[in-house]
């Protein structure tokens, strides 16, 4: 199927939810609202004619400052029967970084949410084991956000200071050279 | 006698909480899993990641789209160039770049020495966790081989950072085409022996068969890609589905599975590397001539082209400097782009706010897709079946957590 095609479709069934179609480098995408992304979602999984199995990717974009909403969470869909792809990028405000999960349709969206949650503190409703990934569990802020600095606070993390004084406490067992 | 459960004669039964990891031989790196075991059976497994995060992601933000490349070469660090090839193709189609026909085919066969390198190491070290140690040694011999081949080539063995923005590094050289035909010919009977060592080997089909089983539909809501997908039946392929470089061209099949175990993995990663070899050949034969680098390629810290290097200000260093955000632009807009790796589709998704730099990068790495499926795929089996899943997976710590 034609990507318009897949567009008017989705216009159809959520006339209401879809705000903007982009196009570049033969790639569609639409911005959606967040409120009914679960029912877009399944709608896109089940629809024989659109049959998009394939989670390819799920991520959020940090938009701040360029964009009037602060979030994005990227949907990356692709259907390996039909051979087509959409783009879903649904808006997420700073004041209310939530969306629903999709775990319920992929499993594999799981583990993307939980780094998404873990990237940028979006917090995915409904998600059946929400926790950090791939920082630390007792780690402070969302480093992917554009206002988290590239090079860390002065303060070393928690973790890693046990390691220092660790290392500091055995060093008294270290063999002592002769002169 | 035969005893069903502890209580019948008195004894005190309990589930355990099992620490598997991180330092473990047989989970390929920093995997860590905590496994709720009721004897020798596994009842639940929680897996553990994040201990190689370097923040690939972020640190993508503040460079230039050339220099992110050595940052991909550590991702997957044992197929370092199809990360590399996986990256300039999405920087090319963000700016619009066709390289030329000869760098394409050259990226192709590289790609796929690097898929049977991979698959080479893969091989050896699945067949050492199960047991099988002779094939550990005979796959090194050959991935050696290969290594040597990429010295031929690049200089470098492991990251290589060949390809560029727009084409390739450097031509093939003589030595290694001459080298690489003795390689192929070779190759396709090593394979028949690794086949002999364990395919009828009966303690192999004991802890393959009927392990890890994965049905089409389910491992499609998992996400799994790449030969774990294919293991079930399921034909999708990055390098059919959504072509690139010169794959369109050449004629080869995808071997799929039927049972989706660890057993008809195995059969399938060892087909693909036939078919690897096959695509190899193909491109040998129809290498056009002509030009490595596209014209409209940006500048790289490495430029193959002679008349631009070292002539007063345009120093080597100077040509990486020139493309910075003040210099080029690129046109806004975002896109995700896929390629093939050995372990399964590698994603990149850029979003581009027209500078030089990108404003956001995405990495869909496969191992961290397949890691979070490990709980799913080793339920209700053994110990150590947990150690057949982990290799039949095919994971990289270092694309896991990127």
């Amino acid at each position: 199927m034609r990507s318009n095609e897949i567009v008017n479709k989705l216009k159809e069934a959520f006339p209401e939810e879809i705000i903007e179609v982009c196009s570049f480098a033969n790639q569609t995408s639409m911005v959606v609202k967040k409120q009914r992304i679960v029912e877009v979602m399944r709608f896109l999984h089940d629809n024989p004619g659109l049959n998009f199995g394939h989670l390819q990717d799920l991520c959020g974009v940090d938009y701040k400052d360029t964009k009037p909403y602060r979030f994005e969470v990227v949907y990356q869909l692709f259907s390996i029967e039909k051979e087509h792809a959409i783009r879903i990028r649904a808006m997420l405000p700073e004041d209310d970084a939530t969306i629903d999960t999709v775990t319920p349709i992929w499993d594999g969206a799981s583990w993307h949410e939980r780094e998404c949650y873990d990237m940028f503190g979006i917090v995915f409703k409904g998600h059946p084991d929400l926790r950090r990934i791939l920082m630390p569990e007792d780690w402070q802020g969302h480093p992917l956000r554009k206002d988290y600095p590239l090079k860390g606070p002065k303060e070393y993390w928690k973790g890693f200071q046990e390691v220092l004084r660790k290392a500091d406490e055995y060093r008294q067992y270290e063999t002592k050279v002769l002169d | 006698m035969e005893i069903t459960e502890g209580q019948n004669i008195g004894l005190h039964t309990q589930e355990l909480t099992l620490n598997m990891g991180p330092q473990h031989p047989a989970t390929h790196g920093v995997l860590r899993l905590i496994l709720e075991v009721d004897g020798e059976v596994v009842k639940n497994c929680i897996p553990h990641v994040g201990y190689l995060h370097r923040g690939v992601e972020k640190l993508a933000e503040y460079r230039a789209y050339p220099s992110v490349m050595p940052l991909t070469d550590r991702l997957d660090y044992i197929s370092s160039m199809v990360n590399n090839i996986g990256y300039c193709i999405a920087v090319e189609r963000l700016m619009g770049i066709e390289p030329p026909p000869r760098a394409k085919y050259i990226r192709t066969l590289l790609s796929e020495l690097t898929r049977i390198s991979s698959h080479l190491l893969w091989l050896a070290t699945h067949a050492l966790d199960i047991g099988a140690m002779t094939v550990f040694l005979y796959c090194f011999r050959e991935r050696e081989w290969l290594l040597e081949l990429f010295e031929m080539l690049i200089g470098a063995r492991l990251t290589v950072s060949y390809p560029r923005i727009g084409g390739v590094r450097c031509d093939v050289n003589r030595e290694f085409l001459c080298n690489l035909k003795e390689f192929i010919k070779e190759f396709p009977d090593r394979i028949v022996q690794y086949e002999t060592l364990i395919d009828q080997n009966r303690i192999w089909l004991k802890r393959t068969k009927g392990i890890g089983v994965i049905s089409a539909e389910e491992a499609v809501r998992w996400g799994l890609t790449g030969a774990t997908l294919r293991g079930s039946g399921v034909n999708y392929d990055v390098r059919k589905k959504m072509p690139y470089d010169a794959y369109d061209e050449i004629d080869f099949d995808i071997p799929l599975g039927s049972n989706g175990d660890v057993y008809d993995r195995y059969r399938c990663r060892m087909e693909e590397m036939r078919q690897s070899v096959k695509i190899i050949e193909q491109c040998l034969d129809r290498m056009p001539e002509g030009p490595i680098l596209a014209e409209d390629a940006p500048d790289l810290d490495m430029n193959p082209r002679g008349h631009r290097m070292l002539d007063g200000e345009f120093s080597v260093w100077g040509a990486g400097l020139a493309f910075t955000d003040e210099f080029v632009t690129t046109p806004k807009g975002e896109l995700y782009s896929a390629v093939e790796a050995p372990k399964g589709e590698l994603g990149f998704y850029i979003v581009s706010d027209g500078t030089g730099r990108p404003y956001r990068m995405r990495l869909r790495s496969p191992s961290f897709i397949h890691a979070s499926a490990i709980p799913r795929l080793c339920k209700g089996h053994y110990i150590a079946d947990v150690i057949a899943v982990i290799g039949t997976i095919d994971i990289v710590m270092g694309e896991c957590d990127r």
